[in-house]
């Protein structure tokens, strides 16, 4: 084994075996399936549980006796007298409206509900909007509106987008998934970015302070213990995201299997729609899921990987090369700002403006300047960029991996030796020109 | 025959000089002191023979040959301030460093295990460094320098945190590897440890070699005409002649004089019927005295 081989070994094995990293790497999965589980559990408990309501409508002014429609899981029941002490008698009521002898239409509706029971803010909508249909279906009988035109007033619009492409061909766009996709991934390669880059400094730091590097230099090369180091911590991280896909998918499609959803049955939304056990999915979710899987996603996978890869290699040498130049994890500040500022830029900029218009020209920059291409890119890719400007970033990357990694390597072989001195930029400026 | 020539070297850094012109030799099969006051450039110099960096000028033979990457595998070093990795177990990081300088797995974990063996630390072999007292520690360090049976070894205050059993086991290790054939570059402060262990020396001051050569030769050369003599009985010292007293000492009825001559050396002055001498001796300064004195900075 070559010298950044063994150097990266050891990078990877002393950090996978940690007990921070297996906890985290196990806890993490299984928090977004419970997590994503108690959803799906609070959900159909509450389909399941909410019993049918009766409610007894006192209408003393008789504006909605027999007009009010039942929405979902309510009934109205009209009498004209009800009291609470019926209501505690009763087994077959739930609560009281009450309406006042004076209410016309013209007036502000004021409804008295009294229960045994506090109402639900979901019970609460249905109600007022039961109520208030009736009011508007009055007022417009009242302007000479027949009903059969009051009926077709009511219209649903939802939007079903195609995205045409070159070939003439067009596929389902869905803006919803698209940004949640492109949020998702361009936060995964944020947090990795981040997390792992900081510790390739805070390795370069330690191994700088315990004054292994003396030990070490002399047998390894600068440039190979630094590689060394940022592959190592790679391939950690490579190792965590497969575990976490992996698992979260496992326990998912566990949770899937108990609710009674077969990854076929998403995919075949034909047998869906008769699906008894499926009646209770709303169609637009499984509309969802289908444009999900529209989407090209193994050419999404495979871009993601490599500015997953690219993108913490070029920041990750940036922060080796600051653990070089510094003797304590506090003397880090001021270095760090120019490498988290374009970094935190980038996921609030993609977040907002790129979002908003992902083909625009602050995106397509965004996306091929280096600095920030990781993280905008990943907004961008579920939005289907155009290619060459897909290929212009991943080049511009790569040679700016390339540089970085360079100008990191000369940093860094100067820095490591350098012992109680407080570095600004002009001194790491003349590191670069030293010959050995 | 040499191991290691040090050829006109210099190392200039933007503000300072770190070496200016040194040149010496370290024999092969030796213990060579390398001397010098803190900051006198004898780091610089270990890092240009760990070729951590290059010297500006003059060059380094190792074994006759130009210094290149090759040598690497043959020097051991034990820096100054102690480096491993606090984290990982005694073994891990022995076997790790053993990769590191070229060693078959097999073969370190053999090597490996003789040496914890030898310094009764096997039972520590899955601790981590930090929970090692510092004694350990640098006995571990210590294994890491030499477990690839280096020709040259580079021991940078190795007695620093060794309490006496353990440095007298360290000195005796050192002796042994110089038994088996190993020339060792020993850099220290304890000028007793130098007295005792090491056959030639090198004191470098100020970036520049002051005095090299045997102990005995370095000591013998700031030989200033002093001498010792103990007796019981008394005397008058400003009754002798010719010498100019030192220093006066009493203990037990003995009287201890260290003294001058102002010509000749001349024992004759002390022949007097009252006087029972028991020793008489010339006072050779010691390795402290020696470094002391020419690294004073008030001698230039």
């Amino acid at each position: 084994m070559n010298n950044i081989g063994i150097v990266t070994a050891r990078e990877y094995l002393t950090r996978v075996r940690k007990k921070s990293f297996i906890l985290m790497t196990l806890l993490t999965p299984l928090l977004i399936a419970s997590f994503y589980g108690i959803i799906i559990w609070v959900s159909i408990g509450q389909s399941a549980t909410s019993e049918n309501q009766t409610i007894a409508v006192v209408d003393h002014s008789g504006v909605f006796i027999n007009q009010l429609e039942n929405p979902d899981n309510l009934t109205f029941i009209y009498t004209d007298y009800f009291t609470p002490e019926n209501l505690l008698e009763s087994d077959s009521v739930d609560a009281i409206i009450g309406i006042s002898k004076d209410f016309t239409i013209d007036q502000p509706l004021r409804l008295t509900y009294k229960s045994m029971s506090s109402l639900s803010v979901n019970n609460t909508g249905k109600i007022e909007g039961a109520f208030g249909e009736v009011i508007r279906d009055k007022k417009l009988t009242k302007l000479g509106i027949q009903q059969l035109s009051i009926d077709s007033l009511r219209s649903a619009v939802t939007i079903s987008q195609f995205k045409v492409e070159k070939d003439g061909s067009s596929t389902s766009s869905n803006l919803g998934i698209n940004t949640a996709l492109g949020m998702a991934l361009a936060l995964m390669i944020y947090f990795f970015i981040f997390l792992y880059g900081v510790q390739v400094m805070k390795g370069v730091i330690e191994e700088k302070t315990n004054r292994i590097v003396e030990l070490i230099i002399s047998t390894v090369k600068p440039f190979q213990l630094m590689m060394g180091k940022v592959l190592g911590i790679a391939l950690v991280g490579l190792t965590q995201l497969t575990i976490w896909v992996v698992l979260t998918a496992l326990l998912l499609g566990i949770i899937g299997l108990v609710v009674g959803l077969s990854v076929n049955e998403i995919q075949d939304l034909k047998t869906l729609s008769n699906n008894p056990t499926l009646a209770n999915v709303d169609v637009d979710q499984l509309q969802f899921v289908s444009d999900f899987l529209a989407l090209p996603l193994g050419k999404i996978i495979s871009i993601f990987l490599y500015y997953f890869i690219g993108g913490y290699l070029f920041y990750g040498a940036l922060f080796a090369a600051i653990g070089s130049a510094v003797d304590s994890e506090t003397d880090t500040q001021q270095f760090m700002l120019p490498i988290t500022l374009p970094l935190v830029f980038s996921i609030a900029i993609s977040f907002s403006v790129v979002m908003g218009d992902p083909n625009g020209t602050l995106a397509t920059w965004m996306s091929i300047i280096p600095l920030t291409s990781p993280v905008s890119m990943m907004v961008r890719l579920p939005f289907g960029p155009p290619t060459w400007q897909i290929l212009l970033s991943m080049g511009t990357l790569l040679l700016s991996i390339l540089g970085a990694i360079w100008l990191a390597g000369k940093i860094y072989r100067t820095g490591i030796l350098m012992y109680g001195k407080k570095v600004g930029y002009k001194e790491l400026g003349k590191w670069l020109f030293y010959k050995n | 025959m040499s191991i290691l020539q040090i050829q006109g070297v210099s190392k200039h850094y933007a503000n300072h000089t770190a070496l200016n012109k040194v040149s010496f030799d370290v024999p092969r099969g030796t213990i060579f002191g390398l001397l010098g006051p803190n900051g006198a450039g004898k780091t610089s110099l270990i890092r240009i023979i760990n070729q951590i960096t290059a010297p500006d000028e003059g060059q380094i033979l190792f074994d006759n040959e130009v210094l290149n990457k090759t040598h690497i595998k043959r020097i051991g070093y034990l820096p100054e301030e102690r480096g491993l990795y606090k984290k990982m177990s005694v073994y891990d990081q022995l076997i790790y460093f053993a990769k590191l300088r070229g060693m078959k797995t097999e073969e370190a974990k053999v090597t490996i295990n003789k040496w914890l063996k030898k310094f009764e630390a096997s039972t520590w072999k899955n601790k981590k460094i930090e929970e090692l007292s510092k004694g350990m520690q640098q006995k571990i360090q210590f294994i890491v320098t030499v477990m690839h049976r280096p020709d040259f070894i580079i021991l940078d205050e190795p007695f620093s945190g060794f309490d006496p059993k353990n440095t007298q086991l360290i000195k005796d290790e050192i002796e042994q590897l110089k038994y088996n054939g190993a020339s060792i570059m020993l850099s220290t402060h304890r000028m007793e440890n130098v007295e005792a262990i090491c056959d030639e020396v090198v004191l470098i001051n100020k970036a520049k070699v002051v005095t090299k050569g045997s102990v005995m030769n370095v000591r013998k050369s700031l030989k200033d005409n002093t001498y010792s003599i103990t007796y019981t009985g008394n005397l008058r010292t400003n009754s002798l002649e010719g010498i100019t007293v030192k220093k006066q000492d009493q203990k037990d009825g003995n009287t201890t004089l260290v003294f001058t001559y102002q010509d000749k050396p001349n024992l004759n002055i002390f022949d007097k019927p009252e006087l029972h001498i028991s020793e008489y001796r010339e006072v050779i300064p010691s390795m402290q005295e020696v470094f002391l004195t020419l690294t004073d900075s008030t001698n230039e």
